[in-house]
């Protein structure tokens, strides 16, 4: 029986994200879909699909987009235009999407992993649907449409099949909701569905260079745990038919995180034809160099840049960098402790270490001068004065003559006996060090 | 008092004057009006809905002091009118009350003007006859055995039955200039994006141009000033100043560059002497004409029908019937003919060798109008191939329209302004022809000045006939 | 250019266009797109190397909104629902789409 390490995967990921802007898309309708007070109630002709209800393009959208684009090392199109994606579905009020077909804003970029590089095809901005729900009114099986979320800006962000591992999908997806979220352009929210990640999935041969025929979406997925989880149920379930001699059927399929199961959503029914045309109700956008330098130049640092700044600058390890990095508002805070910390000559390494591992108690928006406190009373040491500690080395000898004794007979272990004795005696922060010398001496 | 004729005769013009100086009052205008629907509306189907509220809406209108005083406005039903059941002619929308304007009614109603009522048209826009309406098609007033044209055919005839003071239709392809040549009155197709089309039903987004049918040139010039300009809810409408239009009705033809177009087409050969005696009118007038040679037509008949069908088959997709309207399966054999055909160009496979295509030729077209607008001030052309077809003349044909249109499609696939106003009676008939004058994007003061000038130095235009 | 239709396509493109269509019109429809296709099909004469195609006749560019709520426009749930076949709490409402599961 084969099993998965004969097969190595193929997968790229489809990010969708809703980008945070007041108003919608495409009109001035309120953007807040998860906090109206009631279905349908930010709606407008224009959201609604109502007759000659025309779009109108928001810049902040599109400025936001490039901006992704330009953090992720994309390619920016200078030239752009919204094309549209004609299908039907109760959720989509116009029978078509406004999209971008084959000039999208963003192309060829990139994010790093710790298993290697992601690249990505593409970053393209378009309009999410109304949302569905699924319920029995009197008896009857019915859905329920709410157009509060139609026309909210939402970016897609395609990857090249890249990615090789389970676990790298789902640190691509943090490391990406990272990004979007240091751009502070999308608030990335999972369990609401304003983040939704979708996986294609297919495996090769471990040893043959050839490409699989097929391919496997896995759609919807709302967490990076569930996506991990899937593609290793889906790279198993490959395996199995395809050591059998089949290929899995290519297909749309849903996460069920209660089963821990892939189920399939939809077989191939008749191909898809989405017959993408230029949008003639929105003027084609063209971006001049100034407005792209102008975006560059309001890029915040990043967290891959800030990571490898603190290293720079404070020799603080890159693993403990990314740990005190995983919001913007974290990373602020660490820098203003990291600033102080080098005034007073501490090592913001050993900081760094001890807030990582918990030593000592922290949380985002303390002081950095209460920080830094805590972190002296949990390790810093005090100059203890040469007379004190030859008391106290006399007082601890004095009461243990046999562990003198047994020091002298030559078991050296007993000091660090004495070290700690020394230490509860004088009652401060006493390097150990320092003390250990002073025994050695007092003992020859 | 009672004014020799009727005050629903009356001209845009004549009635803001007398209304101003309080000559005519809204109550005799509006009995007047009102009497002219009433003896002829069920008889031609002009109205599809009637404005209850219309005689209120004039006596604020009148009150506020506002340019319009009130006056009643004729309004096609695919034009979105709040509170006031907006068809688009066709059954999916029967029952369909819009919660909102569009801008051209907001703007209407701002400047005075009263939504008398909504006026039949082909389904969707889509025909030039109105016989595709879902709810019947409407006659010509002036000779009843014959169609108005279309699509904006219930705009037309409500100017020409004097059933409004002055009425709004919308134009993809000749949907303006083609039922105003039938029904004899002006009708003017501004540029692509001097009106904005927020609120009204698209057909084909690329070319739709909404604007005035009215008795005279001068009122068009009027309507079209108060519908115009820039729109924040529509992004293809121009960013340009609107100019006081009515400034270029005395400038005169003098000297004007005219370049004649089509007479060579097959099929003109009885409405060739008509427009040629329009043009010795406008040359006598000091105008230099010459005959001017363009892009093959049949051609933009192809442009046109490919890419409308495809735009279409995309703007018929929101009727579904679960946000408003009734389903899918309502929709009438013609809108069901483009949208399954705009389906297959746009389709894969298609989409290279029919929209690409077709978007491609569109160029051709436009670069042809910049070559012929370098020699040219305007080009002047017969609106139609001939007189207002009879009664049933659409049935068995898919093309119909565009081989109607043909004259017309050059300059609505490339955005530019045309006017046509009446160049003949048949006195025979009462049917009329159409001479239709186009200039470049943004002009529309040239094919105003010339249809002005040539208005007052004929007699076809029956309003300044009576006067 | 394909100067036929078989009324296969004709259905094929029914079910994209989500216009259900009857036997005889599948039949009907064949015809007219025939006919309409044989008019067109003078497109296929013009030389169109090297031209770029027209979406926008008035050459606009880079017309966007800033990034503001409009209230004045937005519909009360009521007005949005106004013209709704069905309603219920508020919200539209159609046949169960897909059944779970």
């Amino acid at each position: 029986m084969k099993n998965t390490h004969d097969y190595r995967l193929i997968c790229g990921m489809e990010i969708h994200a809703e980008l945070k802007t007041k108003s919608k898309m495409f009109c001035g309708c309120k953007n807040d879909p998860f906090h109206a007070p009631a279905p349908n109630t930010y709606t407008c002709p224009v959201c609604l699909g109502m007759p000659g209800g025309t779009p109108v393009a928001n810049k902040t959208a599109v400025d936001w987009t490039i901006k992704l684009g330009l953090a992720l090392g994309c390619k920016i199109n200078l030239f752009s235009k919204f094309d549209r994606k004609n299908y039907f579905y109760p959720d989509l009020p116009k029978g078509y999407q406004i999209s971008q077909y084959d000039i999208p804003f963003c192309v060829d970029g990139v994010v790093q992993t710790s298993e290697g590089p992601v690249r990505i095809r593409r970053i393209h901005l378009e309009e999410d649907t109304g949302k569905l729900l699924h319920t029995t009114v009197a008896g009857e099986k019915v859905t329920l449409i709410d157009f509060n979320r139609s026309g909210v800006p939402l970016i897609e962000i395609v990857t090249e099949p890249d990615i090789r591992t389970p676990s790298q999908a789902k640190e691509y997806g943090r490391k990406l909701r990272q990004i979007i979220r240091y751009l502070d352009i999308a608030d990335a929210d999972m369990e609401q569905g304003g983040m939704r990640l979708e996986a294609n999935i297919s495996l090769a041969p471990a040893k043959a260079d050839e490409l699989p025929k097929y391919k496997v979406e896995v759609k919807n997925i709302n967490s990076f745990r569930f996506v991990e989880q899937a593609i290793t149920y889906e790279m198993k379930r490959h395996a199995e038919i395809l050591s059998g001699g089949g290929t899995p059927e290519q297909e749309t399929r849903g996460w069920n995180p209660n089963t821990g199961k892939t189920f399939s959503q939809r077989a191939k029914e008749e191909a898809e034809d989405y017959r993408y045309f230029p949008d003639p109700d929105l003027p084609p956008i063209r971006l001049k160099k100034q407005a792209l330098q102008r975006l560059k130049a309001e890029l915040p640092e990043l967290p891959d840049m800030i990571v490898s700044r603190w290293h720079t600058t404070y020799q603080v390890e890159p693993r403990f960098g990314e740990l005190l990095n995983t919001t913007r508002e974290q990373a602020s805070w660490i820098d203003e402790i990291f600033l102080a910390a080098a005034k007073e000559g501490i090592s913001a390494n050993s900081l760094a270490s001890a807030i990582v591992n918990r030593k000592i108690k922290t949380q985002v928006g303390d002081k950095p001068k209460d920080v830094l406190a805590t972190y002296y009373a949990a390790f810093a040491t005090e100059k203890i004065d040469a007379s004190e500690l030859d008391r106290a080395i006399e007082k601890v000898f004095a009461a243990n003559p046999d562990a003198v004794a047994k020091y002298k007979a030559g078991d050296q272990k007993v000091i660090g006996f004495f070290i700690g004795q020394v230490i509860r005696e004088i009652g401060r922060k006493a390097d150990a060090n320092e003390v250990r010398q002073a025994l050695i001496a007092a003992l020859k | 008092m009672k004014t020799k004729t009727s005050a629903a005769k009356l001209t845009l013009k004549q009635t803001l004057s007398l209304l101003k100086s309080g000559e005519l009052s809204l109550n005799e205008l509006y009995q007047d009006v009102d009497e002219a629907v009433e003896i002829s509306n069920k008889k031609l189907n002009i109205y599809l809905t009637l404005a209850d509220d219309a005689r209120k809406r004039a006596d604020k209108a009148l009150k506020d002091k506002t340019p319009w005083l009130g006056v009643p406005i004729a309004v096609k039903d695919n034009i979105c009118t709040k509170d006031l059941r907006t068809t688009a002619s066709s059954t999916v929308l029967e029952n369909f009350v819009p919660q909102f304007d569009a801008t051209v009614s907001k703007r209407l109603k701002e400047a005075g003007g009263v939504v008398y009522g909504k006026t039949n048209l082909d389904a969707w826009a889509h025909g030039s006859s109105t016989e595709t309406s879902q709810f019947g098609r409407t006659l010509n007033p002036r000779n009843p055995e014959h169609l108005p044209g279309g699509s904006s055919g219930g705009s037309a005839a409500a100017v020409a039955a004097d059933m409004c003071i002055a009425a709004i239709g919308t134009e993809t392809a000749g949907s303006i200039r083609q039922p105003a040549a039938w029904c004899g009155v002006v009708g003017l197709k501004p540029t692509y994006g001097r009106v904005s089309r927020f609120g009204i039903a698209a057909m084909a987004s690329s070319t739709d141009s909404p604007g005035p049918l009215t008795k005279t040139t001068e009122d068009a010039t009027i309507v079209l000033y108060h519908l115009s300009g820039r729109d924040p809810l529509e992004a293809t409408t121009g960013q340009q100043e609107v100019p006081d239009f009515t400034k270029a009705l005395e400038k005169g033809v003098k000297g004007l560059r005219v370049g004649y177009l089509y007479h060579d087409i097959e099929g003109l050969e009885k409405v060739n002497p008509y427009i040629e005696a329009a043009l010795r009118v406008l040359e006598d007038m000091g105008a230099e004409v010459e005959s001017a040679k363009a892009m093959d037509p049949h051609h933009a008949i192809s442009v046109y029908t490919i890419v409308q069908r495809g735009e279409v088959s995309s703007n018929l997709a929101r009727y579904d019937g679960i946000r408003y309207g009734h389903g899918r399966d309502m929709f009438g054999d013609e809108a069901k003919r483009r949208i399954m055909l705009g389906t297959y160009t746009l389709s894969k496979g298609y989409a290279d060798q029919y929209y690409n295509t077709a978007q491609k030729v569109r160029t051709l077209f436009r670069k042809d109008f910049q070559r012929l607008f370098e020699r040219y001030d305007i080009l002047v052309s017969a609106t139609s191939p001939g007189y207002a077809k009879k009664v049933g003349a659409t049935e068995g044909s898919a093309m119909f329209g565009e081989l109607e249109d043909m004259l017309l499609e050059p300059s609505s696939i490339t955005g530019l302004p045309g006017i046509s106003i009446p160049c003949y009676r048949d006195p025979n008939t009462n049917l009329f022809l159409g001479m239709n004058i186009v200039a470049p994007m943004w002009r529309e003061d040239l094919v105003i000045q010339t249809a002005h000038a040539y208005e007052m130095h004929t007699e076809w235009n029956s309003w300044r006939n009576n006067k | 250019m394909a100067k036929k239709v078989s009324t296969a396509q004709v259905k094929h493109i029914a079910n994209l266009a989500n216009i259900p269509i009857t036997t005889r019109e599948q039949q009907e429809l064949a015809a007219a797109f025939s006919e309409t296709l044989a008019v067109v099909d003078n497109l296929l004469k013009i030389d169109i190397k090297n031209i770029e195609p027209t979406h926008q006749v008035n050459d606009l560019e880079n017309v966007l909104r800033e990034d503001k709520v409009d209230e004045e426009r937005m519909f009360s749930q009521e007005e949005a629902l106004a013209n709704a076949a069905r309603t219920h709490e508020g919200y539209f409402v159609v046949p169960r789409v897909i059944d779970e599961n």
